[in-house]
């Protein structure tokens, strides 16, 4: 199952030369863009592991770029994404978030069904990966 | 400000017309969008000259002096319009490596014109952003171990589509210490003075024989560098050049003999130890402008507007270096 998360996650995966001309974007906004990675891609985990920290002070996509290749190269098998953070006054948040890797084998999310007082059900996904230890979930 | 909305539950419809065209494409700087050319066609390079023609004539008016300088520019500016040429009639060929060293004695102009190289090449499309990150040892060499590299590479990501300035490059390594990071720092550095050339452009500068000195004991830096441009020292002449320019600057005007006293002052000065070329006319000037000061005021008397502009023969005749 893929997985849909941020922006442009319904498109099929962007090519580099689309990534750059994203972060282009973002760096023209004056966004900090941000590497980040994770093996736990619950749509409620806001906070995935930071690669190295946000680049505040660059001028070009490129630099940005060889950042994710780094990150993939490391993590093959980890979900990447970029998020962009807009510091302005008022806004303070990100603005843009996008995975530009995904583990070759995304197995998805399991429904669990669990019986609470007066027959109520309550509902919770949880991915199938995350039965295996940290490090361990998206093997090769 | 911008407002921000939920957006509305059952989002669009497929009915909804597409909201907007996707925006046109916003083309790189470097990247000008030029087609493909016919084998037998040819080109008028007078027309495609133009362009780096005017970022070249303007090196020449505001900057005295300096001929290898403005030769070597002059060289890089032809090859990479050729290079563009080539690349639209298919003939590929790797990106020229413009990394450079500018070596010269203190004041010969190695600062000012890497501020100025960094525009020169983004007007000749080889750069995409064109600024110009000016650092030295410290933003680059670390306190303690492992402190050097992510120091160094932050430096790097920041210079990425620009230019790398480093002055006084050969404090990076020093001789004499053993447990010295900058050593880490030129790894670093050489690493993607090789690798990601595509992307920024190096410079080095400092005084000659330390320079020499430093490539003597990293002969790869050396090698890796395609330009070592040396600035000359500047001539009386190009000195008083110099001389005006700063003045008409700073809205003065030298009377007509003082322009005299300079040109001796300048050629006395040259003859003397810690000569620092358009430093030390700066210097001058700016004691010129002191001594000026202190003579209108000792004066007492009315003065006009063109008293407060003239810089007199005695305002420099008064140095040591008449003494």
């Amino acid at each position: 199952m893929r997985i849909t998360q941020g922006t442009f996650s319904y498109l099929p995966d962007l090519t580099d030369a689309e990534i750059e001309a994203q972060l282009r974007y973002a760096i023209g906004q004056s966004w900090a863009v941000a590497v980040e990675f994770t093996d736990d891609p619950h749509p409620r985990n806001n906070l995935w592991e930071m690669w190295g920290l946000p680049m505040f002070d660059i001028a070009d996509p490129a630099a940005g770029l060889a950042e994710i290749r780094a990150c993939r190269a490391a993590y093959p098998h980890h979900y990447v994404r970029v998020a962009a953070y807009d510091a302005s006054y008022g806004r303070q948040t990100t603005a843009l978030s996008f995975i530009v890797h995904r583990p070759p084998d995304e197995p998805g999310f399991r429904l669990d069904r669990q019986e609470a007082a007066d027959r109520r059900i309550r509902y919770t996904l949880s991915p199938y990966a995350a039965g295996r230890p940290h490090g361990q979930r998206y093997p090769a | 400000m911008t407002t921000f909305a939920m957006p509305a539950p059952g989002g669009t419809t497929p009915e909804d017309p597409a909201p907007e065209d996707p925006a046109p494409e916003d083309p790189a700087p470097g990247d000008r969008g030029e087609d493909r050319l016919a084998d037998d066609e040819l080109t008028d390079l007078g027309a495609l000259r133009q362009e780096s023609a005017d970022i070249l004539a303007q090196l020449d008016a505001e900057l005295v002096g300096l001929a290898p300088v403005k030769a070597r520019v002059r060289e890089i500016a032809a090859l990479l319009l050729i290079d563009r040429l080539r690349a639209r009639h298919g003939l590929t060929a790797s990106r020229p490596t413009l990394h450079m060293c500018f070596t010269g004695s203190p004041g010969t102009g190695k600062t000012t014109v890497a501020l100025r190289m960094a525009e020169i090449l983004r007007g000749l499309g080889y750069l995409r952003q064109g600024h110009l990150v000016s650092v030295t040892r410290d933003d680059l060499v670390g306190e303690y171990v492992g402190h050097t590299a992510p120091k160094t590479k932050a430096v790097l990501k920041r210079a990425m589509g620009g230019v790398l300035f480093i002055d006084e490059a050969y404090y990076l390594y020093r001789a004499d210490s053993e447990r010295d990071y900058g050593p880490e720092a030129i790894e670093i550095l050489l690493q993607v003075m090789e690798a990601r050339r595509d992307d920024l452009v190096v410079i080095l500068a400092g005084y000659r024989d330390r320079m020499d000195a430093f490539f003597a004991s990293n002969p790869g830096m050396a090698s890796r560098i395609a330009h070592h441009i040396d600035f000359p020292d500047f001539t009386v002449d190009e000195l008083v050049r110099i001389a005006d320019l700063m003045v008409t600057q700073e809205n003065h005007r030298f009377a007509p003999e003082a322009r005299e006293a300079v040109r001796e002052y300048l050629a006395r000065r040259m003859a003397q130890p810690r000569f620092a070329n358009a430093r030390s006319v700066r210097n001058a000037l700016d004691r010129m402008r002191l001594r000026q000061a202190s003579r209108l005021v000792a004066a007492g008397a009315l003065v006009s507007r063109d008293d407060l502009i003239r810089l007199e023969p005695a305002d420099i005749r008064v140095s040591r270096v008449f003494g």
